[in-house]
């Protein structure tokens, strides 16, 4: 089971805490009509569902309630840094510096 | 060796205590501190157990919880038999009962030993390839015969009755293992400020100390060293002790779940005793010291009672005072087997022999064994064993001269070297690496804060252990240690034979019966992959998850595929480390506790006015009153009359309810629902339509608008968790500028719903601060004010079709007013209903339930509700995806009323339709029913369903195949009952 750190709370807490809540950063497109289906289904299914460093939202369910971003390797399957909503995606420099799971 | 002692192969006498125990049905004596095992082999009972598949006698092969053959039921008694116990590591009580297994009718006539006579019938795959044809042999025949065929121990037909504990720990050092190098980190880790948890599977604290009589640390004797070892730990206060506890899987960030038995040991377990206990423990390092397991030897006939790991045969002796039997001769590869020959023979027991498969051994070796007037034979092996139920003679063979000489014996140790414990590591998902000089794999990088030390660490020897052990834990111990070394040994790939391969039955896998010739096969018939190759073959797949058997399949796999051990690699270990109860795992939760189960205020009186009742999401709800002896379709049809006619009560308590304020409330509404909300009136009610982003209705409701910041929105009972979860998830995700706050409240209210032409009499006089005329409160509007002085949001609602309110007060008032309703409306002839009628009164009217009529495919338009989906609005979530051209395409299932031809005929809820019912089968399905009732109202049955093009077959028929009919429906639309909303105004 996790430790997973709430950058709302700023705590680390255990995993049963917190649900998962998917691929992080896939913005909802603000031109939907405009866009084409083809663009449209890329948005609503496709994820990068990728091996390595993956960014993924978390929420906090039984805590403060607030979704969050995380980055985690889902090799070693260890968390590498959380952050809060809105904060841009990591550069893979910032990633590389918070590593500790090579 | 005389036959009136009571235990013939008792060397030693320990002092303790005299027990007696039963062992399929028979008595023996043992004594305490013995394990079952080494309480039967001091009977001389090395029969314990019938293979899995091939159903071949078997006794001991090890000495604690790696054991692969001695399974036996342990019985309690009802409700407490517990199958598949290691007779090894079950202690022995004064009056303990247990039993061989997978042997009929008894241990020695087994019935299913003729698979052993036709076992060349039998090779790996046999069942793959054998029980494919015909298919329906497949549920009739093939597996009953495998079923009563293949298996272990009977899994118990009565509840438990047992109690299980479970409880969270934390810590900073957690010590699994309590051998040498366990005790050391522990001591070192006491003197710190650490706080430590120390686990042992074992009853007492010492590993492999516990079998090693010759050794000293700091000049004290083993024994004396164990007690001042102990004593310390025990008066250190940063130390905690859990024996009788394995640590069966370690789970990410050093969480590990720790097995500890708290009552199998005892004679007088009561029940209510917490028979195990479950620690999850958090600790910020792990230090893993579990030590080595032996490997046993691949040869012709290895399986038979009496042979053994010389380890096993040391641990008897030693620790339990049992000579495993009077000629023991040994068989080996490795030098560790050599302390255990001297041991017994020191003992008084007689070692015809050592057999070793090297070509040369160290003189100190040699002279030992010259010493003690033992034969050591070099370069040998053993190619054939005999005797039927116990070994009592092997036949040596010499590849060199190629002769064969045959040594009488009664029992046989065997050493193909040692392996290092490596599950748990695994299950942290660190990584291994190959040791050519221990020819077995060792902790590569470890993926947590944890160290291996010790013998799973591939360091063996005490002083080794200790010091290790000492310094991962912090510590600069040094310790003085006399001992045997441990010395060195070489793996053998494949064992010589003068016999043909085929005809030998070298057993690698012991507790799946599987053997070299297996593997040897699987590998031919294409199998290169280490995890082919074990899920073919099945080693390593049994309850002992190849502790015995892995290495070694690897080895003989490695030589079958042409590549190293490395390149072939070691499969997954996983938890749990030894076999669990379901006990330990589920805890507390059983029985009533099983799940959580929500009641509503309402709840108590529902069950004291014999309600039936049914589980909806966690919820536990009434399903219907009945009246006497009433069955549910009479109730139902009682209901729903007196509700239809005059006044039905019903508790809509479990609707989901949140509270959404703030001023940016109605944009998050128009945001949240497919419907318009900006110029909904305070006051008034709408029924909103939620999708997903894709398109497909996610929930609905009936929402309230309490002020122009502030919104009632209630939603399915099982749908309030996820409506909510998806709300957040837009509100901070993707619209955070919105100023915007949600609350749940759905235990905040009760409902009670009362429906039906007397509804608005019943609540006039009790109401305070409502104007009740039509006019004043039309129906879809909600006020806020008083009921028996209680405050109240009541709302003009109907989900039957009825004049309907309902009636929301403070949850921990809703009993009082239900009753107090309940009696005023007795004039009325007022009647409770439950979910069934319900579900009666909706669908008389084409309501829908989503997640019933609806599955998670259907957009508004299928479900006839484009009404419901705002034309204006620009934006709303699942907007996009309503214009897919999958969505707008023609011949979508769309939802459509069905009134069968025969009238009677209640269609099945999931049946399928079609529309030509002479269709050969496979049939086109066009759709399926997903509601359908006997509607007492129309005096006849009605359904719901989702058909393909549905909206442009009105009026004509479709079928219904069933087992033996085929039922026919015209398609209608699914308002059956008052299509033009008159009876909302009756009363």
């Amino acid at each position: 089971m996790f430790l997973i750190h709430c950058p709302y709370c700023d705590e680390d807490r255990p995993e049963i805490e917190f649900s998962y809540a998917g691929e992080a950063h896939i913005a909802r497109p603000q031109n939907a009509d405009a866009i084409s289906d083809a663009e449209w289904s890329e948005y609503l299914f496709i994820r990068e569902n990728k091996r390595g460093i993956h960014c993924e939202r978390w929420w906090h369910t039984n805590g403060c309630n607030r979704f969050f971003n995380a980055v985690r390797n889902t090799v070693t399957d260890k968390f590498i840094m959380t952050y809060e909503m809105g904060e841009p995606r990591p550069t893979p420099e910032e990633i590389e510096a918070a590593r500790d799971d090579d | 060796m005389t036959t009136d002692q009571p235990n013939p192969y008792r060397l030693s006498d320990s002092g303790t205590r005299q027990i007696s125990f039963t062992f399929d049905g028979k008595t023996y004596q043992g004594r305490e501190g013995d394990t079952l095992a080494s309480a039967l082999l001091a009977n001389g009972v090395h029969l314990m157990g019938r293979s899995f598949k091939y159903h071949r006698p078997r006794g001991v092969l090890g000495s604690g919880s790696e054991e692969p053959n001695a399974l036996v039921s342990f019985d309690r008694g009802a409700g407490r038999v517990t199958p598949n116990v290691r007779a090894t590591t079950l202690e022995l009580y004064d009056g303990l009962v247990a039993n061989s297994q997978n042997r009929w009718p008894s241990l020695k006539r087994d019935v299913g030993a003729f698979n052993n006579t036709f076992s060349m019938f039998f090779p790996a795959g046999f069942y793959n390839k054998t029980f494919m044809w015909p298919r329906s042999f497949w549920d009739k025949v093939y597996e009953p015969f495998i079923r009563s065929m293949a298996g272990l121990g009977l899994a118990p037909t009565k509840p438990d009755p047992d109690v299980y504990a479970s409880t969270y720990g934390h810590c900073d050092t957690l010590i699994v293992g309590a051998g040498p190098a366990g005790l050391a980190a522990a001591l070192a880790a006491s003197k710190t400020d650490n706080r430590v948890i120390l686990v042992d599977e074992n009853p007492a604290l010492g590993g492999s100390l516990l079998s090693s009589e010759k050794a000293s640390i700091d000049g004290a004797s083993i024994t004396d060293w164990l007690a001042q070892t102990e004593q310390a730990l025990r008066q250190a206060k940063n130390v905690t002790i859990l024996t009788r506890t394995t640590a069966i899987g370690y789970y990410h960030d050093n969480f590990i779940a720790l097995a500890e038995r708290l009552t199998d040991h005892l004679a007088d377990a009561e029940i209510g005793q917490s028979r195990e206990r479950l620690h999850r423990i958090r600790s910020d390092k792990v230090i893993l010291a579990q030590g080595a397991i032996e490997r046993p030897l691949v040869f012709h006939g290895n399986d038979l009672p009496g042979i053994m790991l010389a380890s096993a045969a040391q641990t008897f002796l030693n620790r339990y005072g049992t000579a495993v039997g009077y000629e023991v001769a040994v068989f080996t590869s490795h030098d560790s087997a050599y302390g255990a020959a001297f041991d017994l023979h020191d003992a008084g027991v007689h070692v015809p022999v050592i057999i070793e498969a090297r070509t040369d051994i160290d003189a100190d070796l040699r002279d030992s064994a010259a010493a003690r007037g033992i034969e050591i034979v070099l370069a040998a092996a053993v190619s054939n064993c005999f005797g039927k139920w116990r070994i009592n003679a092997l036949e040596l063979y010499t590849p060199i001269n190629g002769k064969t000489r045959r040594i009488k014996c009664d029992a046989l140790l065997m050493c193909g070297g040692w392996t290092p414990s490596l599950h748990l590591w695994s299950h942290s998902k660190s990584s291994i690496k190959w040791d050519d000089k221990i020819d077995a794999f060792v902790p590569g990088k470890a993926n947590e804060n944890a160290s291996c030390v010790g013998a799973c660490n591939g360091d063996f020897g005490l002083q080794t252990a200790l010091e290790a052990g000492g310094r991962v834990a912090g510590g600069e111990a040094t310790y003085t240690v006399s001992e045997v070394p441990f010395g060195r040994g070489e793996t053998f790939r494949s064992l010589p034979n003068y016999k043909d391969v085929s005809k030998q039955k070298a057993f690698v896998d012991f507790q799946n019966d599987a053997t070299e010739k297996d593997i040897s096969l699987a590998v031919r018939e294409g199998f290169s992959s280490i995890e082919h190759v074990k899920r073919y073959t099945t080693i390593g797949m049994a309850t002992d998850q190849g502790k015995t058997s892995n290495l070694n399949a690897m080895q003989i796999a490695s030589v079958a595929v042409k590549k190293s051990v490395q390149e072939v690699g070691l499969t997954t270990f996983r938890p749990p480390y030894t076999p669990t109860t379901f006990g330990a795992l589920a805890g507390y939760r059983s029985g009533d506790l099983f799940e959580v189960e929500r009641k509503t205020s309402i709840d108590s009186w529902a069950a004291e006015n014999d309600a039936v009742f049914e589980p909806v999401s966690i919820w536990r709800r009434a399903r219907y009153f009945p009246n006497g002896s009433e069955d549910m379709h009479a109730a139902v049809a009682r209901e729903c009359k007196a509700t239809r006619t005059s006044l039905g009560i019903f508790d809509a308590s479990t609707l989901g309810k949140i509270e959404i304020v703030g001023p940016d409330a109605a944009k998050f509404m128009n945001l949240m629902y497919t419907n318009p909300w900006a110029k909904l009136a305070v006051g008034r009610c709408r029924y909103g339509l939620m999708l997903r982003e894709d398109g497909y209705i996610y929930d609905d409701g009936v929402v309230g608008r309490m002020a122009e910041d502030r919104f009632h929105v209630t939603t399915t009972t099982g749908g309030a968790p996820r409506v909510f979860r998806h709300m957040e998830d837009y509100l901070q995700s993707e619209f955070p500028e919105l100023d915007v706050w949600l609350t749940s409240t759905t235990e905040q209210w009760a409902v009670i719903a009362l429906n039906g032409p007397n509804a608005r009499k019943l609540i006039a006089p009790f109401i305070d601060g409502i104007d009740l005329s039509p006019d004043a409160f039309p129906h879809m509007a909600v006020r806020e004010g008083k009921i028996f002085g209680i405050e109240t949001r009541l709302f003009r609602v109907s989900f039957s079709g009825e004049l309907g309110f309902e009636v929301n007060v403070p949850a921990h008032y809703g009993r009082a007013v239900w009753e107090a309703l309940f009696e005023a409306g007795a004039e009325y002839g007022i009647v409770p209903y439950g979910t069934e009628a319900m579900h009666v009164l909706r669908a008389e009217k084409g309501f829908i339930i989503v997640g019933q009529d609806t599955d998670g495919t259907v957009t508004p338009q299928d479900a006839g509700m484009s009404w419901a989906v705002s034309k204006k609005k620009k934006d709303f979530v699942g907007k996009r995806s309503l214009m897919r051209s999958d969505i707008v395409a023609n011949g979508r299932r769309q939802l459509v009323g069905l009134l069968t031809v025969d009238p009677n005929v209640v269609l099945e809820e999931g049946a399928q339709i079609v529309a030509d019912p002479d269709q050969p089968i496979p049939m086109d399905m066009i759709g399926h029913v997903t509601s359908s009732y006997w509607s007492e109202t129309l005096g006849r049955s009605i359904a719901m369903a989702v058909v393909k093009g549905g909206f442009d077959l009105e009026g004509k028929t479709i079928f219904v195949p069933m087992p033996g009919t085929t039922h026919s429906a015209k398609v209608c639309n699914p308002v059956f009952y008052d299509p033009d909303g008159e009876r909302l105004n009756v009363g």
